[in-house]
């Protein structure tokens, strides 16, 4: 197992409180997951997620995580 | 028929002329930018008799069209010592434009200790001397006017920072209840306003005749394909009327590219805390408005109502960009205190992302601490009391930098830099350095892609191919600032193909043209190239389309990159 940080933003933040975990909050997952992996693992509709960044960098859902990624989930934002 | 109101305060002259053939058709920035160009002498001093005010609705401004009430605002700037055009919302620009009113020239200037309100309403405009109004503040001054010309008119006003002539001074004007929470913020154009002796611009649209429309059916059926655009859009149609804009607050936390504690890091600690969802709970708690028009026909709706816990209503217009600045920029976490220094700024009539740049400078200089929220409010109380200090504070970031000898000064053109830092988001950072108007996020909204991925993904460190981005996105907007439009709609030109063409058949209908895509983006560029040769004018060389060395050699965490876009590229901006 490895452990990650998993950051929820907006309206995404739903998808914390079904899980009953915080907005932000430090999750273990299995070794070699991914974005798309850690989506399913928590119920998350990953049509609902435009945006996902691992350590500030926005990938794609296929995109592997390492232990102690940072993870933020964001539905589409925009703004000026 | 569609006129100019000629307005010249040294012989406290107001003429109605006929639209000349050179300025016919521009809108907007187009007509701003092109009047300024051939009339105001590019050596003259900003605040002198031979600068001039131009204020100019859009092309589609008055009409049913979704989201088209920008107004804009142009002079030379006394920030940037270059050609500027600001635009707003609010009810101005609409009021203008039913009045048939193409745009207004404010030239010459009253004798010191002079001020004037320019009234105008459908027979023509009037100079009324306004010595009442005198260093009020905006919200003040405001109050009387609706007081005495009607709760209905449209206002844009200037606090004590544009009669003091500060360089960082704004142009506030009322939003749809009359609230002046709208402004024309970058480049000093409040202070142009002031040297003239002009307080305020008061507009009565009582039976206005309206805009001619040559073909109303094709023109509806048009803006009718544009509005459900705006509305199907995910970001303009849901994410921007939620939060507001203070939503990309976190994004760029994560992003590692909000400029923070005076674009030291990309990353604030404190950013959930003056984030659009903490906003927007705040607000819904204590019975404020998260979601407001700021101008007559927006169907977007990012504005809002922020109200203190005790209730009094503070702020209106909250935005992101001045909640960066006066918040990340200056380690402040607290949004009330962010408010507070919001109004401030909107009171006294001074630029929020220029004070947030520079209360950020003036924390690095020591004057105050980073975090100190009280130590800010004093800051601007100075501006409001015009002390030496205030002035200094007034007169910008760059101002300030050199006063107190300070290196990292985030600007470009003497104009401070806007919430996204060009290390972590290089495209705008091309933006910024290569835009006419100085450091402005707006002139070419590259983050759209890099960090919203709208329209596409780009990788915002990545240097390769930003400065082609920034430049397609530089020629679109010069295009867009003539339509009167708000910037906003860009989510959905960026994502519906359905949208840019219903612009271009809702220009056709309303004016009988035959008009394609690409002649709406000729328009564009010559725009940018009328902009550009006043400049070069003026002085200006390619030496300053660059950003501060400081951000080539800093590394910026939590990326720990620097700005490194070739200054090759960022010259093949303006090649053609």
């Amino acid at each position: 197992m490895m452990k990650i940080e998993l950051r929820f933003y907006a309206t995404l933040v739903k998808y914390a409180e079904k899980n009953e975990i915080p907005q932000f909050s430090f999750v273990e997952i299995e070794e070699g997951a991914t974005i798309a992996s850690l989506l399913n693992k928590f119920n998350i509709l990953e049509k609902h997620v435009h945006i996902a960044m691992v350590n500030g960098r926005s990938v794609e859902s296929n995109q592997g995580l390492q232990d102690g990624d940072r993870v933020a989930l964001f539905p589409p934002v925009g703004g000026g | 028929m569609s006129k100019i109101v000629r307005v010249n305060l040294t012989k406290k002259e107001v003429k109605l002329e006929d639209v000349p053939k050179k300025y016919d058709g521009l809108g907007g920035r187009g007509f701003t930018s092109t009047v300024v160009a051939a009339e105001v002498n590019p050596l003259c001093n900003p605040l002198g008799k031979e600068n001039k005010l131009v204020i100019a609705p859009g092309l589609l401004g008055g009409t049913n069209c979704p989201n088209s009430g920008r107004v804009s605002f142009g002079a030379k700037s006394p920030l940037t010592g270059g050609i500027k055009e600001s635009n707003v919302g609010g009810t101005l620009g609409v009021r203008l434009a039913k009045l048939q009113i193409e745009g207004i020239i404010i030239e010459g200037k009253a004798k010191d200790g002079e001020s004037y309100v320019l009234f105008v309403n459908k027979d023509g405009a009037t100079l009324k001397p306004s010595n009442e109004l005198k260093n009020d503040l905006v919200y003040n001054a405001v109050e009387k006017l609706r007081a005495k010309y009607g709760e209905k008119v449209a206002v844009a006003c200037i606090g004590p920072a544009g009669e003091a002539k500060m360089a960082a001074a704004n142009i506030s004007v009322t939003d749809i209840d009359g609230v002046p929470t709208r402004q024309a913020g970058r480049g000093g154009l409040g202070a142009v306003m002031g040297s003239k002796g002009i307080k305020a611009i008061v507009v009565d649209g009582t039976d206005a005749p309206g805009v001619n429309i040559k073909d109303k059916d094709s023109f509806n059926k048009a803006a009718k394909i544009f509005a459900d655009t705006l509305k199907k859009d995910s970001i303009s149609g849901e994410g921007l009327p939620l939060y507001g804009t203070a939503i990309l607050i976190n994004i760029l936390n994560e992003a590692g590219a909000l400029p923070t504690k005076n674009f030291s890091s990309g990353r604030f600690e404190e950013a959930n805390n003056i984030g659009g969802e903490t906003m927007r709970e705040i607000i819904l708690k204590r019975k404020g408005n998260p979601t407001h028009p700021c101008s007559p026909g927006c169907i977007i709706n990012c504005s809002n109502v922020y109200k203190l816990e005790d209730g009094t209503e503070i702020t209106g217009g909250f935005e992101y960009e001045s909640i960066w600045a006066l918040g990340a920029n200056c380690g402040i976490g607290d949004l009330d205190i962010i408010a507070r220094l919001n109004r401030l700024c909107d009171d006294i009539g001074l630029d929020t992302i220029e004070m947030g740049d520079t209360i950020g400078v003036a924390m690095e200089a020591g004057i105050v601490s980073f975090g100190d929220g009280e130590g800010a409010i004093n800051l601007l109380k100075e501006a409001e009391k015009g002390s030496p200090l205030g002035k200094i504070v007034g007169s910008g970031c760059t101002c300030l930098g050199k006063v107190y000898g300070i290196e990292r000064v985030p600007q470009v053109k003497g104009q401070g830099m806007p919430a996204y830092d060009p290390r972590a988001t290089k495209g705008t950072g091309v933006t910024y350095a290569t835009s006419p108007m100085g450091a402005d996020h707006t002139a070419g909204y590259v983050i759209a892609m890099e960090i919203a991925g709208c329209g596409g993904k780009v990788d915002p460190l990545d240097p390769k191919g930003k400065a082609e981005l920034s430049k397609a996105f530089q020629v679109a907007t010069a295009a867009t600032d003539c339509t009167g439009l708000c910037l906003f709609v860009a989510f959905a030109t960026l994502t519906d193909e359905r949208a840019n063409p219903a612009v271009v058949d809702m220009l056709n209908a309303m004016y009988g043209l035959e008009l394609t895509g690409d002649d709406v983006t000729k328009l564009g560029k010559k725009v940018l190239r009328t902009e550009r040769d006043f400049n070069k004018r003026a002085g200006f060389t390619k030496a300053h389309d660059r950003l501060p060395l400081f951000m080539t050699k800093e590394k910026l965490p939590p990326h720990n990159t620097v700005f490194d876009v070739s200054n090759e590229d960022l010259d093949s901006v303006h090649e053609d």
